[in-house]
């Protein structure tokens, strides 16, 4: 414990609310009537459904596909039947909807076979295909692929890894809880990570309002007498948490946005991805379950072990929210986000379900004008000055926006948090940013429809030269041959010349003879029987028209010949 | 009086050189504001602006020979950032180019559509697939959504269906929606 | 604005609010004022209170014309902060209308025109200090010595002007005219400002322990003015004022905690802070001795408010993980 300890600007110290839920085991929540599992439940591209309706699935077996490398499988959390895959609302701030894979379970919750890994014959391409096939995601909130993130054999050796066990946000308990409760597991993941990563030293980051996680890993280490390891005690500051936040106060480095901490030779992960490591390595089990948070407006807070795809409603219920709850926030009080309805499923993003009423989250106060008074720049922990930058985000001014690093904003809400004037800054902020990812998209989609456009010009450019030139080449080949034929007519002893013109004489008699058969035969239904007498006399109208036209006409009409 | 020439002649010789070292130094290639014109310009290559594509617009515009206005899928948002680039007035769009519309790609009905390749030799960035007497489709994500491809389709097969808002690109909407007081 | 906001994270907010600050400020302006009544008799809080009823009256009307929510936007205090600063920085005696004239020009013209709280490119108060100056020099050039008759204030303030036989001029004023004549100004009046700004300093005292404001701007601003009048003085004692009657007479305490403190008009990051006080500094101290009016105070933060914009864009702190790159400013 003699390391040096850095610390961030910034950060605020909201109430934590931990005691709500920090008491009392892990508790399963019984198997739910039917199981969402959005198949797009990390960052990166969405996997591919797999399964169809009607199909049974045992638990762990893979019913969405990866789609390209920063992508991650998704798996059945129960064995069952699934009845459907299809569009349901995710949960996500826009109340969208998403392709899921329904399951109704059958009950037996029966695990299909597993597929623990060896790492010792492992190579690290089929350690990071293994965690791709086993969806381990971070757990931590952002949802990163961990595949992506724990690269083997790096060509910068890792000096050191980061275990974040920090859980900054208020009324979250679940990491804190898996600590105290299962941190042998969460040592054993931490060592596995060791292994395939090889840092010279790892540190897992606490925060001190966790006295007893902090205790129970320190334990779990002398247990398994791991001196690679070492819990380090930092600081209760919101958002000490944060990934870089936490990189900064265990080590000074600060990881700029938009360049990896493994080029520092940093690397973080979360210590529930800790778990999932170790059970997709040495269980070889998917990620079908997280624990999950259930605080705020309830009868008894808690934590519990939730397949992925119970509806929260359901998770919820265990806990006894009171009758004035007016709606789920998943994630805590800072950074959470407002779920579109109750019945919206837990996904691995999912560590806090924070039940609100008007009561315990008011609707904030009406917004007043900025005073520029420098609070925010305060609180912030990423060095920004937020109240410029909501100038120019509600001006809409994005460029300027970018320049003042808007994207080096974390969203953490410190800025909103302390704000006297009571703006909602974060979501100006989000604005700006979702406004410029799109301008940036159509921008990408408009350089490519140039390049497209100017090809294509290119092309026919090409295609008409080609065709000129072909033109060209065949009148030119055109002509030699009438030469050479000039020439073998004009030759005395043409016997085989006579022989090919007969053949072809026959060949175009035979054709006319043809096309005369098909002249009278069409004569022959104009004239037939079949026809009715009406028409008969029209026919024979339009023939006595036609014939006193042929009259009229016959001083013009070139002789017959 | 002698002084005051020699300074000023100094000063213009100076100013002078500084002028000429500086067109040397800092000389632009090509005609960057065509190309500047055409990177605000969508692509979308429609010819709704009476010229064959948007690069020859961007040309017109450079020229002074065409108005800002008469972009359609570029709509309010593109004329002023023309008005800004060009220090000319904001206008609003010429409605005889055309309305703004929801952004949208073009949708090939498969049970309709004969194969007769008319659509792709219509659309101008390739974003239709087929061969004669074989189905067609679009690529979706190439289609501009120039609607080039409507017209010389015999059978009308050819719709154009809005982009869907889904999670991926659903946006954040501007926080705060101002109500005056009421008196 | 009042207007409906989405209701997206975070949900829980910091009990804080514009109206909070506003009245800390008011508070932290009280040690002052009760030296001043001390000192100066009690004329100054008539001052206080016309300033505050126009302040408020002004604001009511402009909040009604613009449509804006009254209630809300008047209980921020905001205006009563205007309103004292204006009455503090004008003499206690100056007849009403003059206080409510400055008042009326700063909260409708500096503050509501430019679009109400949080726009305002100039520090209100010092526009009103800076037009009434302008326009009725000797009004505001008429100061009280200490000590002095209440009624014969009041008399000043509502009645016929009788004021020669009790004002005198401000010290600085007595200074500049003490050291082209070579007579000393009144030890007492001297004095009294001394304590006057001793009480401004402890409500800034308060101000910095309440992080209202940073270190930064109070701390520039009075070593610069004291280093240049020092080092001018020093150099010639007999044109130049020494540092403790810059820092201590006139306005330069109420300046360097209440009145270029002010974040809407002023400079936020810390750098920029430093140089705009430093700059604001030398203002005064250029105006005090080579200007044409008493003090400099209000001038030198006007102009400084033109500059703030252009030294926050250049003096954007380093972002967290790019600090030692280059960031802010024209890129």
């Amino acid at each position: 414990m003699l390391n040096k300890l850095f610390s961030f600007n910034g950060g605020v110290t909201p109430a934590y609310e931990k005691t709500r839920s920090a008491e009392g085991p892990i508790l399963p929540v019984p198997l739910p009537a039917e199981l969402v599992i959005p198949l797009h439940q990390h960052v990166g591209g969405p996997p591919r459904p797999v399964v169809q309706a009607g199909d049974r699935v045992t638990k762990g077996q893979r019913i969405g596909k990866a789609d390209g490398n920063a992508s991650a499988t998704v798996h059945a959390s129960t064995s069952g039947l699934v009845s459907a895959v299809e569009m349901r609302r995710m949960p996500h701030s826009s109340g969208l909807s998403a392709l899921s894979v329904i399951i109704k379970p059958d009950g037996l919750d029966a695990w299909g076979t597993a597929k623990p890994l060896d790492l010792h014959t492992a190579s690290p391409t089929e350690i990071r295909d293994h965690l791709m096939q086993m969806g381990v995601v971070g757990l931590g909130g952002a949802v990163f692929p961990t595949h992506l993130k724990i690269v083997p054999g790096q060509p910068k050796a890792l000096e050191t890894l980061v275990i974040n066990g920090a859980e900054c946000e208020p009324f979250i308990t679940c990491d804190d809880l898996l600590m105290r409760q299962r941190a042998d597991t969460v040592i054993a993941g931490v060592a596995l990570m060791c292994q395939i990563m090889k840092p010279d030293r790892t540190l897992i980051g606490i925060e001190d309002n966790k006295p007893e996680a902090i205790r129970a890993m320190q334990q779990a280490i002398e247990a398994q007498h791991d001196k690679r390891l070492e819990v380090v005690s930092v600081p209760t500051r919101y958002p000490a948490g944060g990934a870089k936040q936490l990189i900064r106060v265990l080590t000074g480095i600060e990881v700029p946005h938009g360049e990896r901490s493994t080029d520092y030779g940093v690397q973080c992960f979360n210590v529930g991805t800790a778990v999932a490591v170790h059970d997709a390595i040495k269980l070889g089990r998917p990620l079908v379950s997280r624990i999950v948070t259930v605080s705020g407006n309830v009868r008894r807070g808690g934590n519990y072990d939730v397949l992925i795809g119970t509806p929260m409603r359901d998770v919820v219920a265990l806990s006894e929210a009171h009758a004035d709850t007016n709606r789920y926030i998943m994630g805590g009080p800072m950074m959470g986000v407002v779920m579109p309805g109750m019945e919206v499923p837990v996904v691995k993003a999912t560590n806090c379900i924070l039940v609100g009423s008007p009561k315990m989250f008011p609707p904030p106060p009406p917004e007043m004008p900025c005073i520029r008074c420098g609070e925010c720049a305060i609180a912030c922990p990423a060095d920004l000055q937020p109240f410029e930058l909501y100038w120019f985000s509600r001006a809409k001014i994005f460029g300027k926006a970018q320049e003042y690093h808007l994207f080096d904003c974390i969203e953490c809400g410190c800025c909103a948090y302390v704000c006297p004037s009571h703006i909602p800054l974060v979501d100006y902020y989000r604005f700006a940013k979702s406004e410029i990812w799109a301008r940036e998209h159509e921008k990408e989609a408009a350089d490519h429809a140039r390049e497209r456009y100017e090809f294509r010009q290119y092309r026919e450019e090409r295609e008409k030269e080609e065709k000129a030139a072909r033109l060209a080449a065949k009148t030119a080949a055109g002509r030699e041959k009438a030469t050479a034929a000039l020439a073998v007519a004009e030759q005395p002893d043409g016997s085989n010349n006579t022989a090919e013109k007969d053949a072809k004489k026959a060949l175009i008699a035979a054709a006319l003879a043809r096309a005369k058969q098909q002249q009278e035969q069409a004569a022959a239904i104009n004239t037939a029987a079949a026809l009715s007498a009406e028409q008969q006399a029209e026919i024979a109208a339009i023939e006595a028209r036609r014939a006193e036209i042929r009259e009229v006409a016959k001083p013009h009409l070139p002789p017959d010949n | 009086m002698l002084a005051a020439v020699l300074v000023m002649a100094l000063g213009a010789i100076v100013l002078g050189a500084a002028l000429g070292f500086a067109s040397v130094k800092f000389r632009v290639e090509g005609d960057p504001l065509v190309e500047k014109i055409d990177a605000i310009l969508p692509q979308t290559q429609c010819g709704q602006c009476n010229y064959p594509g948007c690069k020859p617009y961007a040309e017109a515009i450079a020229k002074g020979e065409a108005e800002i206005n008469q972009c359609p899928p570029g709509g309010e948002e593109g004329i002023r950032k023309l008005a800004d680039l060009l220090g000319r007035e904001f206008k609003p769009l010429s409605s005889e180019h055309g309305v703004e519309k929801p952004k949208s790609v073009a949708f090939i009905d498969e049970q309709t559509c004969i194969g007769c390749t008319l659509c792709i030799q219509a659309c101008p960035v390739d974003a239709i697939v087929g061969a004669a007497k074989q189905m067609h489709t679009i690529i979706a994500d190439q289609c501009t959504g120039c609607e080039l491809c409507l017209p010389p389709c015999p059978v009308d097969c050819i719709t154009m269906e809005p982009i869907a808002e889904t999670v991926e690109n659903w946006k954040w909407k501007y926080p705060v929606f101002p109500i005056r007081s009421t008196h | 604005m009042l207007a409906t906001k989405s209701n997206n994270s975070p949900f829980v907010l910091k009990p804080a609010s514009v109206r909070s600050v506003m009245v800390r400020v008011l508070l932290a302006l009280i040690p002052g004022v009760v030296a001043y009544v001390w000192l100066f008799g009690p004329a100054i809080l008539v001052q206080i209170a016309l300033a505050s009823l126009t302040a408020l009256a002004a604001e009511a009307i402009a909040l009604h014309l613009r449509r804006k929510p009254v209630w809300l936007f008047i209980s921020d205090g905001s205006a009563l902060v205007t309103a004292w600063l204006i009455a503090l920085s004008f003499p206690p005696i100056a007849p009403w209308w003059l206080v409510v004239l400055g008042t009326l020009f700063a909260i409708v013209v500096a503050k509501h025109l430019y679009g109400g709280l949080g726009q305002n490119p100039f520090n209100p108060a010092m526009v009103a200090f800076a037009l009434m100056i302008v326009a009725y020099p000797l009004a505001m050039s008429q100061w009280p010595a200490p000590g002095g008759d209440f009624s014969q204030h009041l008399n000043a303030i509502f009645g016929h002007r009788q004021v020669d036989a009790m004002t005198m001029a401000t010290p600085l004023d007595a200074l500049r005219t003490a050291l082209h004549s070579g007579a000393t100004p009144a030890a007492d009046s001297t004095n009294a400002w001394l304590w006057i700004s001793l009480g401004y300093a402890l409500g800034g005292l308060y101000l910095l322990q309440q992080r209202l404001i940073t270190w930064h701007l109070p701390v520039a601003f009075l070593a610069t003015l004291g280093l240049i009048a020092s080092i001018a003085c020093y150099a010639d004692p007999v044109r130049f004022g020494s540092p403790v009657f810059h820092l201590f007479s006139g306005g330069a305490v109420l300046g360097a905690f209440f009145i270029i403190t002010d974040p809407v008009s002023g400079c936020t990051t810390p750098r920029g802070k430093l140089i705009f006080a430093t700059l604001a500094a030398l203002l005064v101290w250029i105006i005090r001795t080579f200007g044409a009016y008493p003090d400099g105070v209000a001038f030198a933060v006007l102009l400084m408010n033109i500059a703030a914009p252009l030294i926050d864009m250049y003096t954007q702190p380093p972002v967290f993980g790019h600090k030692g790159k280059r960031t802010g400013g024209l890129s």
